[in-house]
This record gives C-alpha cells, structure tokens and sequence, in this order.
C-alpha cells in the first residue's frame, strides 16, 4: 500500500500544476502612452501628459482605478471616491477598506503584475516611509503649495491629512472630559476604548502617544502612556473593544481616544458625541499618499492624486473633519471652506509629530511591555 | 506523460492473492481520491512547507535562527501560556460537561425525540463558532448586551464589568459555547459501544452500579474520554475567528499574536516571526493530534 502513495501524490500535483498553467496570462496593463510618448507609468507631473484634459482622456481610457484600505466612514473617503467616480466617469474599485497599511503592501506585492493590484496608496507613517521604493514620484499641479515637511521633495510621497490625537465622548453617559486623567475617575468604569492594538495601529499608537506626553513622557519616552493605561486597566476603565462609527452609535464604546476627524465621523450620527484635544498633551499626525510604481493604471492613479490635491478633494478631506495638507494655503488664497475650517476642534499647545526615528523606538518598546500591562 | 500512467500503483512483491485481487479497484479509487489529494496538496501540504521553510528565514531572505529564537521573548511565551491556559481549560470543561450531556441524553433512550433533537443541534452548534459566535455574545453579555441591560434594571446586578467578555476569561465563556457539542458528537459513540452484556455479567457477578462504573465503565471510557479531550484541545488551540472579533487588545493567544505580525503598521518585517509562531502552533498541534491517535487505537479494542 505505502509505494502507491507517491504516484498518487504526483498525479494529484500534476492535476493541480495543470489547473495553474491554465491561469489567465497576466494582465500588464502599463501601457498607457502620454503626449510626449513616455508611458503614463513613468510620468512626474501633469506636464508629461500635456494638460489635465489629455491626463482625464487617458485615465477613462483605462477606465478603472483601484484603491485598498479606504473605510467609508474615515476622512470622508465614501464622498471622495464617489465624487471623482462621478466627476470623470471612472469605475473605481475599492478592495479591502478596513485593512491595515502593512496590508496594503503586501496586496501590491502579492497581486503586482495583476490588473488588480491597488493604484494608490493611503499609509501609515513607518509604513510609507519603509517602502518608498514602491511608490512612483508624482509632482500634482498644487505641489508647491504644501509644506515642505510634508512632502519628499521628488514627490514620490506627499502627505495627505493628518489630525490630532482627541478623546471623543458621549456626553450623555459619561461627564465632560477635559484631560487624560479624568478617565481614571469611576464613572469611566469598562467605557474607556482606544482605536485598535497600538502594537500595530498607528491611530492606537499616538494615543498611547498623547497619554505618555500628558503624563511627563515625550515623543522619545512613551513609558509614561503605557504605564498610564496600565493605570486604566487597573482601575477597570479600559475596554478593550475595537471601536468604529458602529459601536459608537451603539453605545458600546462610550468614550473612544482617536484622531479627531474619525470622532467628527461618529458625531455625524450622535448628537451628544464631543470630541476634545486635551490640553497640553498635543499629538498630530499626518498620514502618506503615494502612488504604486506598478500601477495597473497609472493615468488613473495620477488624475487620482490631482483630484485629491485639488481644492476640491482637500474641501472633501476638510468635510471628514480632516485636516487637509494645503489646508493654510487654501485659507490664504481663500477657496477653503471657511466654516468647515473654524469648525475644527481648538488645539491649545504645540504639536508633538514623532519622527519616524520616534516611532521605531516607542514601537519597540510598545512591544516589549505592551501586552504585560493590558493582558 | 497521462495522469493514469502516475497512478497505476507499482506492484508489490509477496502480497497475498487474497489482497492482489482487491487491488484491482485501486486504481479507480485512487483516481476518485486525486480531488482531495490535490485539495491536501494545495491547502495543506504547500502551507505547512511555507510555513517552516518562513520560520528560518530573514527579512532579507537568508537563513536565520532569529524568528525561532524570538519565541522565546516575554509577549510571545505569554501569549503561548495563554493559549495553553485557554485550550486546556475549555477542553476540560467541555470534555466533562459534553460527557454528562452525552450519558444524559443516551440514557432517555434510543427512540427519544429529545435525544435525537439533542444530537442534532450539538451537530450545528459543534460548528457555530466564529464571528456569528462572538456577535452573538457581545449582544447578550456586552456593556448594551440583552441580558447585561435586563439583570441591571431587575435587580441593580452589573455582569459587565470592567468588559470581561473582550479578554481570556470572555474567550474562555464563547469557546465552551461550542467545545460542549463537540464533546457531545465524539464521545457519543463510545458511550454507546458500552455494551448492555458487560454490565449484565458484572451484575450476575454481584457487582453494584457503583462498581460496575469504577471498575469497568470508567477504565473502558477512559480513553475515548482522554483523546476527545485532546481534539478539544486542538479545536480550541487553532480557533482564530471568535477571539479576533472579540479581542483587540494585548494579544492574548498565539493566533491573534500572528496577526499582530502580520498587519502591524508599528513594528515592521515581522512577517516571518508570524512564520515561526505558526510553527510553534503546529507543533504543539501535531504532539496533540499524535496523543489522541495512540488513545483512539486503544479505544478501538474495545468498540469493535
């Protein structure tokens, strides 16, 4: 019986390995030609194509764009994709919304060469900043208006929106909250959530962030947040629920620390939800927009990424209680929304932006001690 | 080269004619096997060689011994000793309470419709684990939770808590919610194999009730009541679905570890460690799944 086995297995090998040659041929979908001839895939700036006409022409061309890890109900994104499906008469694909930043490299990598490989990233700072060699330098037509700390120079990323780290609240069922250590009290017992396992979420990790600077730390010494929710575990506040716009309109995660714009989200559909930057303890943080080198469709991705950088689409960002990265300029010139702009949760104190540097540092330590005080 | 010219099985010198004449429909059902070894090929094979031939490599492709040797940090032997502690727990209440249940319902006979509506629902409810399964509970036991709400305005009681659904203990609660009815289905049929004879003899014997359990029931069942502990074990070890619904913090159990790993946006290049812990899985799954094949063949002795 046993010597019988091995054909078995090489025929049931053979089977399979014939199924797989049978695969479609891969899709290269490159070949999106400019004006000037270079591909599409290789262009920097709106110049390579001519004008924004001719770039429009060439992204319905190709007809698609797919995008990955954009939730509908953070920064405004369900808006933002329809808007410019609408505007340019562009199908756009969006695969995965809740997945993570790491996840968003590894579906580029495992799908590369597919027509199904994203087009455009939207990343975590370590994450964008450890793959750049992944992304396609693109200068948009508004490039000179952001800030140069929020671009690489070549462009081959370009923050897009950032936002402060906030504790948002159902003011109905817990009393207002005006610092970090308000939420040791017992009124907060099993209440208090932050948004996700900061040993891989870049929103959890700026709140433990913000409660390492409240209570003495800095961006070099995050000890003192970890220890603070130590604190909170111990005193039975801490709830260690994943919350989203769902469990905040349920009620299941009463008081949330995230970034502000994704409290501005929840209060959309709770009217006694508030949000506040406590003072004092100011954490911001941008996330990175780049564009994937091997773009299934690369006029797409780029008429994408002059749509985002339009007044327009940072409006759109502003709309999702974002702050847009052109946001100063725009108020200068005048062509943001002025009521959208005042409407932004006052920030007292300057902001702390951990370097990339930071961050490793304060990760590692995060994963060493992590799990010891909230486990 | 043809798919039946691989699987003509090689001769074998010195089988039995008796055994040479059946052989000839081997063929045939190896050909209507080539379905699943292809499906134990693509979905079992090629994983497991991925999986170690990961756990000794580096980010940078070469051999390492690193990824193995970061098991052996505090996060990830805690959430190894969690595991254990979560698994072994559950199995073993799940292995008594599902044993109770088992002589229960055999008891009320075999034409009983609440036997067979028992064994059936254990059949559905064996596999009712997962994201419905978690769901399920947070809407029962959760701070809005039907029961939570219902207990608090009746008489003033707080089961919430401080949340202790989302961490070991809430784990520990949803997994027995479906390691009972596993129970209940593997150890039905060994309860079953007691044959009405042996307690006759032992009763002609003059042997009590209480006897007969101690010193023929319970040595019989023990076996089939050691190795489906064990399956429950390994159910429990490799669930993954249920605890990342619930659980979204600390990293409590190995699985939930590997995502950690995997998706963290924090620590990057940690895709092979999550190689190595699922090595580690493996490994305590195959010592496990091995135990509970040497019990099983000492249980067929008796059930035949």
């Amino acid at each position: 019986m046993r010597k019988t086995r091995i054909p078995a297995l090489l025929a049931a090998a053979a089977t399979v390995l014939t199924l797989a040659a049978c695969a479609p041929p891969e899709d290269k979908g490159n070949d999106t030609k400019t004006e000037s001839g270079t591909p599409a895939g290789e262009a920097t700036s709106l110049a390579d194509f001519g004008d924004l006409d001719t770039l429009v022409k060439a992204a319905q061309d190709e007809g698609e764009l797919n995008v990955i890890a954009l939730p509908p109900d953070w920064a405004n994104y369900e808006e933002i994709i329809n808007t410019f499906s609408d505007k340019y008469d562009i199908e756009v694909n969006s695969d995965q919304p809740t997945a993570a930043s790491q996840e968003e490299i590894t579906a580029a990598e495992d799908l590369k060469g597919t027509n199904r490989a994203p087009d455009v990233f939207d990343l975590g700072q370590s994450v964008a900043l450890a793959n750049t060699d992944l992304f396609a330098p693109y200068k948009v037509e508004t490039f000179d208006d952001i800030p140069a700390e929020f671009k690489d120079p070549d462009g081959t990323w370009v923050n897009d929106y950032g936002g402060y780290m906030s504790i948002g609240y159902d003011s109905a069922k817990v009393p207002d909250v005006t610092s970090l250590e308000d939420l040791l009290g017992p009124e907060f017992k099993g209440k208090v959530a932050l948004n996700g396992n900061p040993t891989e979420a870049g929103a959890a990790f700026s709140g433990v962030m913000m409660a390492a600077i409240s209570n003495g730390g800095s961006a070099d010494d995050i000890a003192p947040g970890v220890d603070f929710f130590g604190d909170l575990k111990k005193a039975g506040n801490f709830l260690p629920v994943d919350p989203d716009s769902a469990t905040i309109e349920s009620g299941q995660t009463p008081v949330v620390i995230d970034w502000d714009y994704l409290g501005a989200a929840a209060a959309a559909n709770v009217d006694t939800w508030k949000t506040v930057v406590p003072e004092g303890a100011v954490v911001a943080g941008y996330y990175y927009q780049a564009i994937n080198a091997d773009a299934p469709h690369p006029a797409a991705a780029r008429l994408w990424q002059e749509f985002l950088y339009s007044d327009e689409g940072q409006n759109l960002w502003l709309k999702g209680g974002a702050r847009p990265v052109r946001g100063d300029a725009m108020a200068e010139a005048g062509t943001i929304d002025a009521d959208l702009w005042g409407a932004l949760p006052e920030v007292a104190g300057d902001a702390v932006i951990p370097t990339n540097e930071q961050t490793e540092k304060a990760g590692t330590y995060l994963a060493d001690n992590w799990s010891k005080v909230i486990s | 080269m043809s798919v039946s010219d691989l699987a003509t099985p090689a001769p074998v010198a010195g089988t039995p004619p008796a055994i040479g004449a059946g052989r000839r429909t081997s063929l045939g059902s190896y050909l209507a096997l080539l379905p699943f070894l292809g499906f134990l090929l693509v979905f079992l094979i090629v994983p497991t060689v991925t999986v170690i031939v990961g756990a000794f490599r580096g980010e940078d492709g070469g051999f390492t011994l690193g990824n193995v040797r970061a098991l052996t940090s505090d996060a990830a032997l805690n959430a190894l000793w969690k595991s254990i502690l979560l698994s072994g727990s559950t199995a073993v209440i799940g292995a008594v309470l599902g044993a109770v249940l088992s002589y229960l319902i055999l008891s009320l006979g075999p034409r009983s419709l609440l036997r067979r509506a028992t064994l059936s629902v254990c059949g559905v409810l064996a596999q009712f684990g997962g994201v419905t399964l978690a769901f399920a509970f947070i809407s029962l036991l959760a701070i809005n939770g039907v029961l939570t709400q219902a207990l608090d305005s009746w008489i003033g009681l707080d089961i919430y808590g401080s949340g202790w659904l989302f961490g070991l203990n809430g784990l520990i609660v949803v997994y027995i919610y479906f390691q009972i009815p596993l129970m209940v289905i593997v150890f039905t049929p060994a309860l079953e194999g007691l044959r009405p004879q042996w307690r006759e003899a032992a009763v002609n014997l003059g042997a009590s009730s209480s006897q007969y359990w101690r010193q023929v029931g319970f040595p019989l069942l023990t076996p089939a009541f050691l190795g489906s502990m064990l399956l429950l074990f390994a159910n429990a070890f490799a669930a993954y679905a249920t605890a990342a619904v619930l659980v979204s913090q600390g990293n409590p159990i190995t699985p939930l570890f590997i995502r950690s790993a995997l998706t963290s946006e924090i620590l990057l290049g940690q895709a092979n460690l999550g190689f190595a812990l699922a090595l580690q899985m493996i490994i305590v799954v195959a010592i496990v799944m091995a135990l509970y094949a040497l019990l099983l063949r000492r249980t067929a002795r008796w059930m035949r």
